[in-house]
């Protein structure tokens, strides 16, 4: 024995001897109850940790279940290398096969699909708004691919901050309102959970900060807060390539420390809401805005499309409103991110690589038979596979109430509107009509529809009806290309709906389904990008001989509420005018 | 390397204080620091450090480093108030500088309520390691343990250091780029020490993490806060002798001064003059005359402006990793 081997031996003797029984030095039963609190939480998170492992050896990374079916959630760079298809390993000891469902690219989240079970155990999902600075974690994972066993490593530590922005590097990845952790993360631990002390998920481990000691952790990792995650899972569940969000406008923090607008699109939807540079921002989507980084934090955390509400002071006048993100990057530019190699990064996902010179495309090993029927490559999507299930799922749960397949004649709806007078709506395949208060609105189907945007001030709400009829009658099959986004805010609503977007000729309208009873309770209608649409808001459903109808429809086009209008009666003519 | 591991073993045993209580002592440490920025921002060096307050009328702890070789140090509270800095005065065998920003009634860390730690005594490391906080962003905090007290032994060629004294050596990765200047706390938010440099062992190519007991710095911080080792300041009024020394009496040629505030570093020296007779050498970064920190080339020749030419010259040089005293004798016959 050498003397180290015999001094460290000697530590050691020392070390456990402090502790011994017999010395009284009795372990207090607070102390073996925490213990004891924090084994189980491990053991219940443990069983939930995924290892993934790209086929053909090209690396692979960490993961976590997250429904009972299967449905997983890992880093984009993580899978990357893998192709549609992968291996996932659970501490059960089994192999899984994988499919992948959608990916953020932007915001390195990816969902893939494990198959073989309906009763995976998922992990418990927190609300990692509730994170705290100096909270105990632990991270569960595969780091440097340890798991050859299939039991992946767990890594304790503390959050060392929350809300950490971290800007892009080489890549359009951008890790935005993240939760900071001194638990190791080493390459490897990509894609995995970090769970709080109660064994709860609240992010996703996928970067740190390294620099001149290697890649290896260093005691700053990073981890995507899983309510960021949240908020996207509706789009990585439609299998497409989702984007992030902007406002069209950039700001930078002047020298009274305020965060004011230094660039603004005149296309943007912020400009139509009356943002102006030099603006203050105040608040973004709920939170105050106090820096450019505060800013970066609660804008990325939001997909394209979504809207949130803003508050900005103009002239000296506090405007409150809501805004529409666009998108970050062009269509092309994210599917050239899924079919090229990342560049290096600071992060520790470029998990152990494949062999040298092997190219990192979107290709993979054939998958088996079961595996390849859930994929459907199409380009633009991850797996058209599962938007067409959502779209389909959201179109069969619509017409389970409200099968209008049959009712091809003219629809003639008869109400009032604000309680100015009685109007009629007339809504055919060729023609459809208006009869106003305030006059009568044609609107000529052969002719083209973004010109025919009557009532005035309502944004083209005869063009909206008309087509809400189209997409009902006919379906999305004949509608034009219809899709399903994913999951989305409406104002005067409270949560998600699932949302399909039908484009019809130049025009596309997005249709809102509330996510308990499939109803169809909302569409906006734009008849060209950059314009603001003809949003109406279906309430007060009632039978209508067999179908479920909206009794109530509030019609708002920019920043007014065009009118309500209250329909007392329905004509639903069944066979199409010859 | 294992001892350390040992320590490790030890403090395992030791119950980790209820999450709720470790958030509270975060949240209560996190007002006391600072987020520090200055010069710097080239390959490889940082233009950002950490501080905390230990005053509640603006005193800053920090690190002593080229960071703060700008007339512009601009500090950031935790609660996003920016201020511009003044260097009070600096130790650099400490390797550390006092700022003061003009704020009260603020939060800061009381150095006579310090703790000394023990070996696996468990502790949080406050800094705004690798410049992750802006704003009124918190600083980051990282948990671990003693692993050792022991004593810097800085070499020649193994850790680029003047100072040799006591410190705690960390189980946690505290020393990252950005940290110095940073807090070492034990579990109830109680000072125990500084965050030191980063400190790379070039034998082993092992990164050190270490702090530096606060009670080793007391002395120093309250010399600083008394007025010496600071910096002259344009306000003083002190009389001119008629016939100063000057860098040319002296044989020193000083690097081009390009900066706001060029570092005094010895570019050339003249033959046969006083500084080559008493051991300065090119390179040599001149950091007191007298009790007097010269934190730049103006600085220095300032200085020596206040100094008769009869009278000697006490420098304190850096050499390396080395701390010198060397004395420049007064010309003899200086006077007709």
């Amino acid at each position: 024995m050498t003397r180290q081997t015999t001094l460290i031996c000697a530590g050691l003797a020392v070390a456990f001897a402090g502790f011994t029984p017999a010395q009284g030095q009795q372990v207090s039963p607070a102390v073996k109850s925490a213990e004891q609190v924090r084994i189980a939480a491990m053991a219940r998170a443990k069983s939930s940790a995924v290892c993934v492992f790209a086929r053909g050896g090209r690396g692979g990374g960490s993961g976590v279940v997250i429904t009972p079916d299967g449905y997983t959630l890992t880093n984009f760079h993580v899978i990357k290398p893998a192709g549609a298809a992968m291996k996932c390993s659970m501490s059960d000891g089994r192999l899984y096969d994988a499919v992948i469902v959608g990916i953020d690219p932007v915001g390195d989240v990816a969902l893939i699909k494990m198959l073989g079970r309906d009763d995976f155990p998922a992990a418990e999902i927190a609300d990692s708004d509730q994170v705290r600075v100096g909270d105990w974690c632990f991270a569960i994972g595969n780091p440097f691919l340890l798991a050859t066993d299939f039991q992946p490593t767990v890594t304790f530590g503390v959050v060392s901050g929350i809300h950490r922005y971290q800007y892009p590097a080489g890549t359009l990845l951008e890790y935005a309102d993240c939760i900071q952790t001194d638990a190791s993360i080493n390459p490897g631990n990509s894609g995995g959970p970090l769970f709080n002390a109660q064994g709860q998920l609240i992010g996703i481990n996928g970067r740190g900060s390294f620099e001149k000691r290697g890649r290896v952790n260093v005691g700053v990792g990073y981890a995507i807060s899983i309510n960021q995650i949240q908020h996207f899972m509706g789009y990585l569940r439609s299998g497409r390539i989702v984007d992030h969000a902007t406002l069209g406008a950039t700001v930078t923090t002047n020298e009274n420390g305020k965060v004011i607008v230094s660039n603004i699109l005149q296309s943007s939807d912020a400009y139509r809401r009356g943002l102006r540079f030099g603006d203050e921002l105040i608040s973004f989507a709920g939170r105050r805005i106090s820096t450019v980084n505060g800013f970066k934090n609660a804008l990325g955390i939001y997909p394209r499309g979504w809207r949130v509400p803003i508050s900005f002071l103009h002239e000296g006048e506090q405007i409150d409103t809501h805004v529409r993100l666009t998108g970050v990057h062009s269509t092309e530019e994210l599917i050239s991110q899924i079919q090229q190699t990342p560049k290096a990064a600071p992060k520790p996902g470029e998990d152990p690589p494949g062999p040298p010179g092997r190219p990192a495309a979107l290709k993979a090993v054939k998958p088996a038979p079961e595996v390849a029927k859930l994929l459907e490559m199409r380009r633009g999507y991850a797996n058209f596979y599962f938007n067409r299930l959502n779209r389909d799922r959201v179109w069969s749960r619509l017409t389970e109430q409200m099968d209008c397949s049959k009712l091809q004649g003219t629809w003639k709806l008869f109400g009032q509107i604000d309680q100015l007078g009685d109007l009629e709506f007339s809504l055919g395949d060729d023609q459809s009509q208006a009869n106003l208060p305030q006059g009568i609105v044609v609107l000529d189907a052969e002719n083209d529809l973004d010109t025919q945007l009557g009532p005035r001030g309502s944004g083209g709400l005869l063009v909206a009806l008309h087509l809400w009829r189209h997409l009902l009658v006919k379906g999305p099959g004949v509608f034009g290309e219809v899709y399903y986004l994913g999951t989305t805010p409406m104002m005067g609503r409270n949560g998600l709906h699932d949302t399909l977007i039908g484009t019809h000729r130049v025009i596309e309208v997005r249709f809102m389904f509330d996510p308990e009873d499939g109803r169809m309770v909302g569409l906006e209608m734009y008849p060209e990008l950059g314009a603001d649409p003809c949003e109406i808001l279906f309430e007060d459903f009632r039978p209508v001989g067999e179908q479920m109808l909206p009794h109530i429809l509030r019609v708002r086009h920019g920043d007014l509420l065009y009118g309500t209008i209250e329909l007392k009666n329905y004509e639903l003519g069944e066979k199409q005018a010859p | 390397m294992r001892l350390g591991i040992c320590c490790a073993l030890v403090a395992g045993f030791s119950m980790p204080v209820p999450a709720a209580d470790l958030a509270s002592v975060t949240f209560k440490v996190q007002p006391k620091m600072v987020k520090v920025y200055g010069a710097g921002g080239l390959r490889g060096l940082e233009s950002y450090q950490s501080g905390f307050l230990i005053s509640a009328d603006g005193h800053i702890l920090t690190a002593w480093s080229y960071v703060l070789d700008t007339d512009f140090i601009t500090t950031i509270l935790n609660d996003g108030r920016r201020f511009q800095a003044e260097l009070v005065g600096a130790d650099p065998r400490l390797e550390i500088a006092v700022l003061k920003i003009d704020a009260e009634d603020l939060d800061f860390f009381d150095r006579s309520q310090h703790v000394e730690l023990d070996l696996g005594s468990r502790v949080l490391a406050f800094s705004n390691l690798f410049g992750v906080a802006t704003g009124d962003e918190a600083t980051s905090v990282l948990h671990g343990v003693v692993s050792a007290r022991t004593t810097l032994d800085a070499r020649r060629g193994v850790f680029k250091t003047p100072y040799r004294g006591p410190a705690y050596v960390l189980d946690a990765i505290t020393n990252n780029p950005g940290a110095a200047g940073g807090a070492l706390t034990d579990h109830q938010g109680q000072l125990a020490g500084i965050l030191g440099k980063e400190l790379r062992n070039n034998l082993t190519n092992t990164w050190l993490n270490y702090s530096i007991p606060i009670s080793q710095l007391n002395p120093a911080i309250d010399d600083i806060l008394a007025g010496k080792s600071r910096p002259r300041t344009d306000d003083e009024t002190a009389r001119r002798p008629d016939r100063p020394h000057t860098l040319a009496s002296l044989g020193l040629v000083m690097v081009p001064d390009v900066l706001a505030k060029t570092p005094p570093f010895i570019d050339a020296i003249r033959r046969e003059s006083a500084a080559e007779k008493n051991g300065l050498r090119p390179d040599d970064l001149v950091l007191f005359i007298g009790d007097r920190l010269v934190p730049s080339c103006e600085a220095l020749r300032n200085e020596l402006g206040f100094i008769d030419q009869i009278d000697e010259i006490r420098l304190v040089i850096q050499r390396g990793d080395e701390l010198l005293d060397i004395t420049l004798p007064g010309l003899k016959n200086a006077n007709p």
